[in-house]
């Protein structure tokens, strides 16, 4: 009886505070997004009186020469391209990393822990991007986050691969399966659910990445979603209205990633570290 | 690092003669070129700069010529006030995140995994600050933490209190950005508590329970050691993103005002806008340094115990 009390009591205490400190903020987000002007500039936490949804979401998208229309497609490309590659890369790594047991597996773990804790060196890097050509290009930022994604994703995969049977290599090569095929038709697709908690997990990161754009991406042609976000601050700052529906606009796909992917979005990020 | 130690070594013994005259001499299924695309991307951008910006540190640069000037961007850097500031603000930050996140992610940890109602929506609510983004989330709350007029210092007034100037307060902006980073991160910290609370055995509480232990002494005699590898992940983790942190911060502050809420990734950004290339390769070292430095001795600490198991 008394537990049964207690576990009332503390539940709705506990949701009362995660309103007010959580539940509030977004909402003053959204809320601040739908209103018009004069009434987003008071900062205040009220119902809009004048609701401006769709106003202000075309005013948004066209501003500056729909910028945003642009960011949201150089991010797709980005976060696509760079996921894509980085799930096939890092699975042949992990995979004759975890199988093969030989001198280089030493250096390999190494260098995937140097990943994960060095921060990387941003002028260098320019330096080398410029010198092959790829400073201030989509590609060069593709294959930045590839470099700077790899560390976690082999991680990952390797954990997995190592729940998978080495029999089955076995009995595949025996029937005359080359590395290629058998990694290929036998064993990429046995790893699929750790491929989705890569692409989620990783794709929320390349989305939500400022400061590799903000150093390897310059410039109006090119601009990412949070770049411009980040240009809209200064450019918005008597329309809060207009900022925050910015704001609202990129954290959409993040939000719909976590109600298809819950699950795997944490798993990842746990095991992940867990294993760090 | 669990290698795999499967109970295969005997059956591949068998298998491997069998196996071996069906493959074509000296090649494996696990061929190494499948580590070239991945090393070649690797090395070029990630290993290479890395080497080069020890190079670099010492010279006067400007990506195309460089002269040697030895260790000279290193003397600034601990001379100047504004690079000092970013030095010992980047310790302060990464202090004060990863404790915060450590006692709130364990606090809500252990709530989440008790007997409470509304298990599920607590759980997602705390976590989905995880994903959005660092400028979003600064640009809101540097709205709500506004000295006049923001939504904080109002509730505040409310209850008649004076709430601080936040951002623009000097003593006041360092920390104001860091609670947001705790306000953001603090989800992370609590589901890996969660998945090292869920795997302690039950049996220990009920155990404990038995002879009479309150729940305040199995948390500190139980649940605190035997999550120990949660809270190791937790540490490293928030104090690997927190030392290097630098989004959410220039989208509060901007290392203002003045220089105060300054970090060395701040730094780093602000010296190679205005074009001092060695110099900013020189915070890069330093913060190379540091971080290897914290990170490396605190993990061989922290995962001692598991070692030994």
């Amino acid at each position: 009886m008394i537990t049964a009390v207690r576990r009332y009591a503390v539940g709705i205490l506990a949701i009362a505070v995660t309103v007010v400190v959580f539940i509030v903020p977004l909402l003053f987000m959204v809320l601040t997004a739908v209103k018009d002007r004069k009434e987003a500039a008071k900062l205040e936490f009220t119902w809009p009186t004048n609701f401006q949804f769709v106003e202000n979401f075309t005013q948004v998208l066209s501003a500056r020469k729909f910028m945003l229309v642009t960011a949201f497609i150089n991010s797709t490309i980005l976060t696509v391209a760079s996921v894509t590659i980085l799930v096939v890369l890092a699975a042949m790594v992990a995979w004759v990393l975890q199988r093969r047991r030989s001198r280089w597996n030493g250096v390999a773990n190494f260098l995937i822990l140097s990943g994960l804790i060095i921060p990387p060196a941003i002028v260098p890097t320019i330096w080398v991007l410029q010198s092959i050509g790829l400073f201030k290009t989509l590609p060069g930022l593709i294959l930045i986050e590839v470099a700077f994604g790899l560390s976690f994703c082999v991680m990952l995969f390797r954990a997995f691969i190592a729940s998978i049977p080495k029999e089955l290599d076995e009995a595949a090569v025996i029937d005359g399966c080359g590395p290629v095929r058998l990694f290929f038709r036998v064993i990429f697709p046995l790893l699929r659910s750790v491929i989705v908690t890569v692409i989620v997990v990783q794709s929320v990161a390349i989305f939500n990445d400022f400061q590799h754009p903000l150093y390897f991406l310059p410039g109006d042609a090119n601009a990412t979603v949070q770049l411009t976000l980040f240009n809209f601050q200064s450019q918005f700052t008597t329309n809060y209205n207009l900022l925050f529906m910015n704001i609202l606009l990129i954290t959409i796909p993040p939000f719909v990633m976590y109600l298809f992917f819950n699950r795997q979005i944490v798993a990842g990020m746990t095991a992940g570290a867990v294993k760090g | 690092m669990t290698l795999n130690t499967a109970p295969t070594p005997s059956a591949v013994r068998h298998l491997a003669p069998a196996a071996h005259t069906k493959r074509r001499k000296g090649s494996s299924p696990y061929p190494y070129w499948f580590y070239l695309p991945a090393a070649v991307i690797y090395t070029a951008l990630f290993l290479v700069p890395t080497f080069a910006s020890f190079f670099f540190s010492f010279t006067r640069w400007n990506l195309t010529e460089f002269t040697f000037i030895g260790l000279d961007n290193f003397v600034q850097f601990f001379q100047e006030p504004a690079l000092l500031k970013g030095l010992t603000n980047t310790f302060i930050y990464g202090l004060v995140t990863s404790s915060l996140k450590v006692v709130l992610g364990m606090l809500l940890a252990v709530l989440l995994t008790s007997r409470i109602i509304a298990r599920g929506y607590l759980r997602s609510v705390i976590f989905f600050p995880v994903l959005l983004s660092s400028i979003g989330v600064g640009i809101v709350f540097t709205v709500l933490m506004d000295p006049r007029n923001g939504m904080i210092n109002e509730a505040l007034a409310t209850v008649g209190l004076k709430g601080p100037a936040w951002l623009t307060d000097p003593a006041w902006a360092l920390l104001s950005v860091a609670l947001v980073d705790v306000w953001k991160g603090v989800g992370l910290a609590t589901v890996i508590y969660i998945a090292g609370i869920v795997s302690i055995p039950q049996e220990y509480f009920e155990a404990a329970k038995m002879d009479g232990a309150t729940s305040i002494k199995s948390f500190f005699n139980i649940t605190l050691p035997l999550a120990r590898p949660a809270t190791a992940t937790v540490i490293i983790l928030s104090l690997i993103g927190g030392l290097r942190s630098f989004d959410l911060i220039w989208a509060m502050t901007k290392g203002g005002p003045g220089f105060t809420s300054d970090v060395i990734a701040s730094v780093i950004y602000k010296q190679y806008q205005a074009g001092f290339y060695g110099l900013s390769t020189a915070g890069n070292v330093v913060l190379f340094l540091i971080v290897t430095a914290i990170i490396l001795p605190l993990s061989t600490f922290l995962n001692r115990k598991e070692v030994e198991q």
